[in-house]
């Protein structure tokens, strides 16, 4: 689960990291009774998920009550665009905070590094840009440390990592209860990365997180149910919403691009997620496009079946469906049966359906299918050829 | 040989009551595993219907059966502490079937149970066929052989598995390592195992978008593996980037994880790469000698 801003600095003042004086609202009348109780510079930031939203229009300032409603009624209801996200992003919430005067910017992040199989911390003192750009310009000015788990977080990580990264002096003292919570933040609520990108150094003197980006691992949500409720407030994945709602796993689900002309026109369901890419990876290397990744899980219920045909075809650009079950210790005749029985109403958008199956039973079931007008195959590269045909007019 | 579960391995099975637990237990009896017993709190002193002993903690069981390896049933809230009991009770190596476990608490695990080998959380478990079923894999699929096979998925392994049986070549150990972040083993140190099987003459390691162990598996082929041909593949390969697809592992973030890089990995270490799992038993039979059937 990735946060937006506001919602990642409420967790950073949980833990007590410095963030900007401010408000969050969804109103316009509510920044201008904001900034008029409060004079001064103030900084408003559109509140998306999208990277690059500053280039987009999303960040304005305000000096006064008026000009920052104005600047808050354009905000409010606009759809930003960047190169990263071409289709945009419609604005719903603004955080206004206190405009700050920047001495310097730095970059903090923890994640979890796979390979090594420990918390990994990167420090530069090249904040406030990509830190995927300062590692391909500039590698050496990143510092990094692997935190045992089971030793946890000490100061001197934070000394160390201030130094060997060459923070100005100014942040030396605050730096290493920084990442302390930061650490906290990330081990408590299960972080897959948190980041402060720039983690500002005022001209006053202190020390700042001026953005927030915290992803949060969805296996551990059942620990955070508080926060396991800002998901079902505001708009997350489309797809993962979609999956949910029939009883699918959050991520079993996902629309896939047109890409490089190919028109994502086949339908893909499958069971078990490394056979569900390997689907799609057949449809490609058949020369079709994959509308989707589908993931049934075992067994391959009839009520799911039906569900997931459905949540599929209700892609426009569905025109052919491919179901590839690899029946491992579910009988090939009790899935096919199923899908029968799932497809037989009129109530399904009826698309020329290809099934692959094998396993136990299989010839059976692919009686069973044929019978019922679709299209038994053996193996996934033949499934994956007749879908693709089916999908553009052939047979 | 064979790597990690052999017919003299004794398990246990904690959860053998709960309703996964129980089927798959009577599924690995028919196989041949030895399963010696199995725990649920609170069910300690019964036994299961094919006769195995109930206990209620790992340490009785262990104590009363000498078992070395364990296959874990539990929700994926009591993951971590089921390890770390089967850790305790000295079990040399723990099967983590449960899927959804938080990776936090899996972090935790593998940094504080030295020694103890975990293979999983959310796969498929480790299967040497003909000798010992340590999961949930349909066992009809594999045949005793000399290919040993690598997989970070469920399905597509048995789909891999299934061409590589039907063309002649037999296994002597499938592990699924499992599809999340972070898991107990890798497949660099399933290649080491590989390498210093004797029985093992080939290995396929079948990888998929996401993370770097493929990579990693590939610097080590490089550097370790001699006299044994790898076959390589790559689920996902048309994924696009930021969604995760499946398996919380299965995602490509900025410039890692991508198939590309996986590819070439593998192309430095000499390491051929099927464009499809059909295209592996052709790779493996210029390099490797198929038994018919």
């Amino acid at each position: 689960m990735k946060l937006m801003e506001y919602q990642g600095k409420d967790l950073f003042r949980r833990v007590g990291i410095p963030t900007p004086s401010g408000v969050f609202t969804t109103a316009a009348a509510d920044v201008a009774s904001y900034i008029a109780a409060h004079p001064g510079s103030w900084v408003l930031k559109s509140q998306v998920m999208m990277g690059g939203r500053g280039k987009a229009g999303g960040i304005k300032f305000a000096d006064d009550a008026r000009h920052g409603e104005a600047l808050a009624r354009e905000l409010i209801g606009k759809v930003l665009k960047s190169i990263q996200n071409p289709d945009g992003e419609e604005v719903k919430s603004l955080l206004v905070e206190e405009k700050v005067d920047i001495a310097s910017e730095a970059y903090v992040s923890i994640a979890i590094d796979r390979a090594a199989k420990k918390p990994v911390v990167l420090v530069t003192a090249q904040g406030g840009m990509d830190v995927e750009e300062v590692a391909e310009r500039d590698p050496d000015a990143i510092s990094k440390y692997w935190i045992d788990p089971a030793m946890g977080y000490s100061p001197f990580i934070g000394r160390m990592l201030a130094f060997q990264a060459k923070l100005p002096e100014g942040y030396r003292k605050a730096f290493p209860s920084i990442l302390g919570a930061l650490y906290t933040l990330f081990m408590d609520y299960g972080a897959n990365l948190v980041e402060i990108n720039p983690l500002v150094l005022t001209k006053d003197g202190r020390v700042i997180a001026s953005d927030a980006k915290v992803e949060l691992d969805d296996n551990g949500l059942y620990k955070h149910p508080d926060i396991a409720r800002w998901n079902k407030e505001q708009p997350t994945d489309e797809d993962q919403a979609a999956a949910v709602a029939i009883g699918l796993g959050m991520s079993n689900y996902a629309k896939l691009p047109d890409e490089d002309g190919r028109i994502g026109n086949v339908g893909v369901i499958a069971n078990g997620a490394g056979l569900g890419m390997g689907t799609m990876d057949a449809v490609k290397n058949a020369g079709g496009g994959a509308a989707n990744f589908l993931d049934i899980g075992g067994g391959a219920q009839a009520d799911l079946v039906k569900k997931s045909y459905n949540l599929v075809t209700s892609d426009p650009r569905v025109k052919a469906m491919f179901i590839n079950i690899f029946g491992g210790i579910t009988r090939g005749d009790q899935v096919a049966k199923g899908i029968v029985e799932a497809l037989a109403g009129d109530d399904v958008r009826k698309v020329p359906l290809v099934v692959r199956l094998t396993g136990t039973n299989a010839e059976e079931g692919r009686a069973i299918l044929a019978e019922a007008g679709f299209v038994p195959v053996e193996t996934m590269d033949e499934g994956a050829a007749r879908a693709v045909a089916l999908a553009s007019g052939g047979k | 040989m064979a790597i990690y579960v052999d017919k003299n391995s004794k398990v246990i099975v904690q959860g053998i009551t709960g309703r996964e637990g129980a089927f798959h237990t009577q599924r690995m009896l028919a196989y041949g595993t030895k399963i010696v017993g199995g725990v649920t709190p609170g069910k300690g002193g019964t036994t299961i219907e094919t006769g195995q002993p109930v206990f209620d903690t790992v340490k009785d069981a262990v104590d009363a059966t000498g078992a070395t390896h364990s296959i874990i049933f539990v929700p994926p809230f009591a993951g971590a502490d089921a390890l770390w009991e089967a850790y305790d009770a000295g079990i040399q190596l723990a099967v983590c079937i449960t899927e959804g476990i938080p990776a936090h608490d899996m972090l935790r695990v593998v940094n504080t149970t030295p020694g103890m080998r975990i293979i999983g959380g959310n796969c498929p478990g480790v299967i040497s066929p003909g000798k010992s079923l340590v999961g949930i894999m349909p066992g009809h699929v594999f045949k005793e052989g000399n290919v040993g096979m690598i997989s970070r998925s469920g399905t597509l392994t048995y789909e891999i598995v299934d061409g590589l049986t039907r063309a002649g070549f037999g296994q002597s150990t499938c592990v699924g390592i499992g599809g999340d972040p972070i898991i107990g083993t890798t497949f660099v140190d399933c290649l080491r195992a590989f390498a210093n099987d004797p029985e093992t003459e080939a290995i396929v390691v079948a990888g998929e978008i996401g993370g770097s162990d493929e990579e990693d598996a590939a610097a080590f082929i490089k550097e370790h593996i001699t006299g044994k041909p790898v076959i390589g593949f790559i689920g996902g390969r048309s994924a696009p980037k930021g969604k995760r697809l499946g398996h919380a592992g299965a995602i490509i973030s900025g410039n890692t994880g991508t198939p590309e890089s996986k590819v070439k990995a593998f192309g430095e270490a000499g390491v051929p790469v099927a464009d499809r799992p059909s295209d592996i038993p052709k790779l493996l039979a210029s390099r490797l000698k198929p038994v018919p059937a």
